[in-house]
This record gives structure tokens, C-alpha cells and sequence, in this order.
């Protein structure tokens, strides 16, 4: 499989603080590709910088073998984790006129019925709720038929159902054929959602490969004995606490 | 590219109109300040004031030549501590007792009663010494001819400096100048389409705006309209542009609200929106040239009122057009996407 994005040497460094530390990481393309991480771990600002909004103090993005150019920003669909749209637009507007900003150009009615907004279709973005606004995000993310898609924490407050009904969007595009680069703090959505994972903390990977893989590294055929006296298989949770630490971050 | 101007300049546009406050903010407000200032002083600028002390409510004007001066209001009064209580504050220009014996009071620091004062002892005294006399005809030169420049030209400053800057401020702030730049779009075509927007909605307002007014009122017009169009035209692209600047960087609302009514308050007070420059200190008038507004009102004035054509105001044209071009190049050269 052709490599789609590869990420050489990422530093970003902010007074007093080195947020991205020297991250390389490399997606083939087709797959779900996860990065993972506690708060401040550095991944939001890693997503940035390959996505081309923030400016990296050095390191280079890597598209398809090219700088990432001109060529990744027609073809990259990105859902960030906090966005604000127009106001006053509806939901039928606010898909076309980020349309209208790319040369390649999704089909309307099927991100309309991939991401189940038929019925949205003349409501104003500020009256959608927390699950129907990253159902339109993602529109907004798909419609030039993208190559690769980031999705910056895109289920984060959102309640089970519609936590599900996202995961369910996310296999269809990925079915489609797209490459997806995920980031989350949901174990549960990245076992779920990802083929291969990066796990990121004080802004450097502290290890990367196939959760499976990397449980049966890490674990072995180890059980663990819950302080309830339940036993049962690591997870990647398990995984995430032991290569991170217990402690809070803020 | 025409195609990403287009999306961003008619999303703007949306935002813009659906915004029912906004809108009418911007329609009515310049239409009630010229209707409010033109009823409130027009005709009484220049009126003199003299009370007559008599216990007569009205003023019999054969009684003495002076009663009946034009351009004087006479007032009756019945009680004198009153009437020169009045006399004190400026409030009356002169009070006269009409006798016998006849006499009069006047406060000597107040400018008008010493006018007055001239014109009650010549009707007095007639002066009949031969000065040559030539008149003038011609309609006065009313205080809402004078003001609706200004007005218009008011709510085109706070419509371009507010609508672009304040805007892409929030935009930067709430996130979607980030989004934006994911896309193809570039700061050129997102900067043309946010000039354009406001342009035409600053455009049609204000062209609304007068019409109305000048239908309403009969405001003079002496000049050509299309030569008043392209001084709003050159105007608003100019305030625009200095939008622009403050815009470029700042990711505060506040801090921006309060760089653009540092730029708003100096503007208004001194580019002549409510009283004419004429008149006032070298330096007042050295200052004036440096802002938008100032060549703005006086090319619309020239041009309403003394029907200037093109080629009269070119050099305010030309001043506008460089200030646009300074504007536009410090605000290209600086502006940022993100927030940090």
C-alpha cells in the first residue's frame, strides 16, 4: 500500500514549552489511523501542523511522497474538534459553500444522505444539537470527495447513540476507500475505528503499530485481576494508562 | 478562484441580511439622525432672541421700528428678574422695555447681543450713508442639506470599520478563519471576498438610505449622482481597508471594539460629520487630511451642494485612493489566520 501522508521530525515549540517533540509517523493509505493521547499530550497541535494551520517550528508533512501542498489541500477533509460556523446559514448553505471552495466536488445529495441530514436541510447551524452538528462537520469535511480525512476528536460530548451513530459514518467512509487520521481519548472508539495507532504524550509517540499487536507486545497472554476480583483480557485503556501514567493532566 | 470569492462574499452576505438587529441598526439609525437634527435645529441656527418686557402677551410690532428687524424672535415678558436671569445665560441676545422711558439690557460678553444691540440703535437712528448694495438670491442652505453628508458618511464609517474588522475578528476568535484555511482558499480570496461583501451592502444601504432621505426631506443635490456614488464608492473602500489593519492580527473582541473606536471617535469629531472645519486651528485642519472621512464629507459636500464635478474633486478622490492602497498593503502584509 502507497504511503498517503508521512509526518518527518515534527517540532513545535511555544515560549517556555515544546508542545510537538520530534514526531515522525507514517499512514498507508486506505487504513484508520489513530492518534492517541492524554490532554496536552500534544496531538491536537501534531493534527495542526500536518493539516497545514499551524506552523511548525521544523519538520515536514509529507503527501503522497510530495511537500504537502497545494495538491493535499484540495484533497484533505478536516473535521476540527472545536469549529464555529457562519451564522445564519443553514445547513443546506453552509455544505455548499464549502463546496464551492474546492476544485473536486463531493456529489450533494449523497453527503447529504451519507451523513444523514435530509431532514436538517433548511435548519440554521446554531439550532442543530451537539450529534446533528458533527453529522454536518463531517459534511462539511467530505465534500471534496477527500483522499484522507482528519477527524480531531469528533465524538467528544457526544452522547452514546449518537457516539455510535458516528462510528457507524466513519466505517462507511473508510469503506469508501478514504484514509483516516483519528485523533480521540476514547479507547473504546479507537479499538473500534483504528487499524494501526500512535500513542502520543508529552508531545512525543511513545508507541506506535496494530492495537492487537501492541496489546500482545505489551501483554503477552497476561490476565488482569480487577481490585472487584474480575479478570479479564488488557485493553487498550489498559495499555493507554500504563504508557501514559495515572496522573491527571490538565 | 472566482468560484471561493463568490461562496465566502454570498455567506457573508447572508449572515449579513439575516441578521435582522444588524440590518436595521444600519437603515434606520442614519435615517432617524437626519430626520431628528434636521427638525431640531433647522432654522433656528442663526435666530436672534430679544424679549420685550410689557404685560401684553402679544407684540405689537408698529410700536417701535426695531420690532420689526427680520430674522429676530421677540418674546414677551411680563417679569423682569425672569427675563434678566435670561439676558445672564446668553439666553436672550437683548431685552428691551419699550418705555416710556424706553431702555434696554445686554450682557456685553454675549456675541449676538452685541449684533442685536447695532441693529436696535441703527432702527433708532438710521444710517443713510451710500454704500453700494448688491443682492443675492438663492435658497438657503438647510441644516439637513448640510448634515446628511455627514450622516451618511458616519454610518459608512462604523458600517465598514465594524462590519469588516469586528467581523473577521470573531471569525478568528470563534474558530472559522482556522477552518477556512484548511481549505483552499487563500488570504487574498477570503480579504476580496469580505471587502466585496461589505462594499455592495454598504453601497445599497447607503444609496437607500439617501434616497429616502432626499425624497423626504428635498435635500439639494447640485452635482451629478454618479459623481457622488463614486465618492462613496472610493470612501468605503478606503475605511474598509483600515478595518482591514486592525483586523489583520488582534483576536480579542474587546481589544478590537476599542482599536476601532480609537480610530471611529478622533474620525467623527474631526472630519467635519457634525460642524464644518472651517474656521478651526491650522493643525485641527493638518490632522483631518489623514483621515478617510474628511476627504469623504468634503468631496460629497462639494458635490451635493456646489455641484463639484469629477475633475473638482479629484485631489480628495486621489488622497482616498492612496490612503486605500497604504491601508491594504499594511493589512495584506499583516494579517494572520490563526489565533496564536
Amino acid at each position: 500500500m502507497p504511503i498517503a501522508l508521512e509526518a518527518r521530525d515534527l517540532v513545535k515549540e511555544y515560549p517556555g514549552v515544546t508542545a510537538v517533540d520530534g514526531v515522525s509517523f507514517s499512514v498507508p493509505e486506505g487504513i484508520c489511523f489513530g492518534l492517541l493521547g492524554p490532554n496536552g499530550a500534544g496531538k491536537t497541535t501534531t493534527v495542526e501542523i500536518i493539516e497545514g494551520v499551524t506552523r511548525s517550528t521544523s519538520g515536514s508533512v509529507y503527501y503522497y511522497g510530495e511537500i504537502a501542498g497545494a495538491r493535499f489541500r484540495q484533497e484533505a477533509g478536516i473535521q476540527f474538534q472545536n469549529t464555529a460556523l457562519q451564522d445564519y446559514l443553514t445547513v443546506l448553505e453552509t455544505i455548499e459553500m464549502f463546496r464551492s471552495l474546492y476544485d473536486r466536488q463531493a456529489n450533494l445529495d449523497e453527503i447529504i444522505e451519507q451523513c444523514s441530514l435530509g431532514d436538517l436541510l433548511g435548519r440554521d447551524n446554531r439550532k442543530l444539537s451537539g450529534g446533528q452538528r458533527q453529522r454536518l462537520l463531517l459534511a462539511v469535511a467530505l465534500v471534496n470527495r477527500p483522499k484522507l480525512i482528519f477527524l480531531d476528536e469528533p465524538t467528544t460530548g457526544l452522547d452514546p447513540q449518537a457516539r455510535r451513530n458516528f462510528w457507524d459514518l466513519v466505517q462507511n467512509i473508510r469503506a469508501g476507500g478514504a484514509t483516516i487520521v483519528l485523533t480521540t481519548h476514547y479507547m473504546d472508539e479507537a479499538q473500534v475505528l483504528c487499524d494501526e495507532i500512535a500513542i502520543m504524550d508529552a508531545g512525543k509517540i511513545v508507541t506506535q503499530g496494530a492495537p492487537d499487536q501492541l496489546l500482545f507486545e505489551k501483554y503477552g497472554d497476561e490476565l488482569i485481576n480487577l481490585s472487584h476480583g474480575e479478570i479479564r483480557r488488557p485493553n487498550l485503556e489498559d495499555l493507554f494508562l500504563d504508557l501514559t501514567g495515572h496522573s491527571l493532566r490538565t | 478562484m472566482l468560484q471561493r470569492i463568490y461562496a465566502i462574499f454570498r455567506g457573508r452576505n447572508r449572515e449579513f441580511v439575516r441578521d435582522r438587529s444588524s440590518l436595521a441598526w444600519n437603515l434606520l439609525l442614519p435615517v432617524a439622525l437626519v430626520f431628528g437634527l434636521s427638525f431640531a435645529f433647522d432654522g433656528q441656527r442663526d435666530e436672534y432672541t430679544v424679549g420685550v418686557l410689557q404685560a401684553e402677551t402679544e407684540i405689537d410690532t408698529s410700536a417701535h421700528p426695531f420690532l420689526e428687524t427680520k430674522y429676530v424672535r421677540f418674546v414677551p415678558y411680563e417679569d423682569i428678574d425672569k427675563a434678566l436671569r435670561k439676558v445672564e445665560r446668553h439666553q436672550l441676545d437683548l431685552l428691551i422695555e419699550l418705555g416710556p422711558p424706553a431702555r434696554y439690557w445686554i450682557n456685553p460678553a454675549a456675541t449676538k447681543g452685541y449684533f442685536v444691540e447695532f441693529a436696535l440703535l441703527q432702527s433708532a437712528a438710521p444710517v443713510t450713508d451710500a454704500v453700494a448694495k448688491v443682492q443675492i438670491e438663492g435658497d438657503p442652505v438647510r441644516y439637513a442639506d448640510w448634515i446628511l453628508p455627514g450622516i451618511l458618511g458616519m454610518n459608512m464609517m462604523f458600517s465598514c470599520l465594524f462590519g469588516v474588522g469586528y467581523v473577521i475578528v470573531r471569525y478568528r476568535k470563534n474558530g472559522f478563519l482556522k477552518r477556512l484555511r484548511a481549505t483552499p482558499l487563500t488570504a487574498f480570496e477570503f480579504i476580496i471576498a469580505q471587502v466585496g461583501s461589505r462594499m455592495v451592502l454598504i453601497m445599497l444601504i447607503t444609496s437607500f438610505v439617501y434616497t429616502g432621505t432626499h425624497l423626504l426631506l428635498d435635500t439639494r443635490m447640485e452635482g451629478s449622482y454618479f459623481t457622488l456614488f463614486l465618492v462613496g464608492l472610493v470612501g468605503a473602500i478606503s475605511m474598509v481597508s483600515l478595518g482591514l489593519i486592525v483586523s489583520a492580527r488582534v483576536t480579542s473582541e474587546e481589544l478590537a471594539g476599542g482599536l476601532l473606536n480609537l480610530i471611529n471617535w478622533p474620525m467623527m469629531m474631526l472630519s467635519g460629520v457634525w460642524f464644518s472645519l472651517e474656521g478651526t486651528g491650522e493643525t485641527v485642519q493638518k490632522i483631518s487630511q489623514i483621515f478617510p472621512l474628511t476627504h469623504v464629507l468634503d468631496s460629497a459636500r462639494a458635490v451635493m451642494l456646489d455641484g463639484a464635478t469629477l475633475a473638482d474633486i479629484a485631489p480628495s478622490l486621489a488622497a482616498l485612493t492612496v490612503l486605500s492602497g497604504i491601508f491594504l498593503a499594511i493589512g495584506s502584509a499583516i494579517f494572520k489566520w490563526e489565533q496564536y
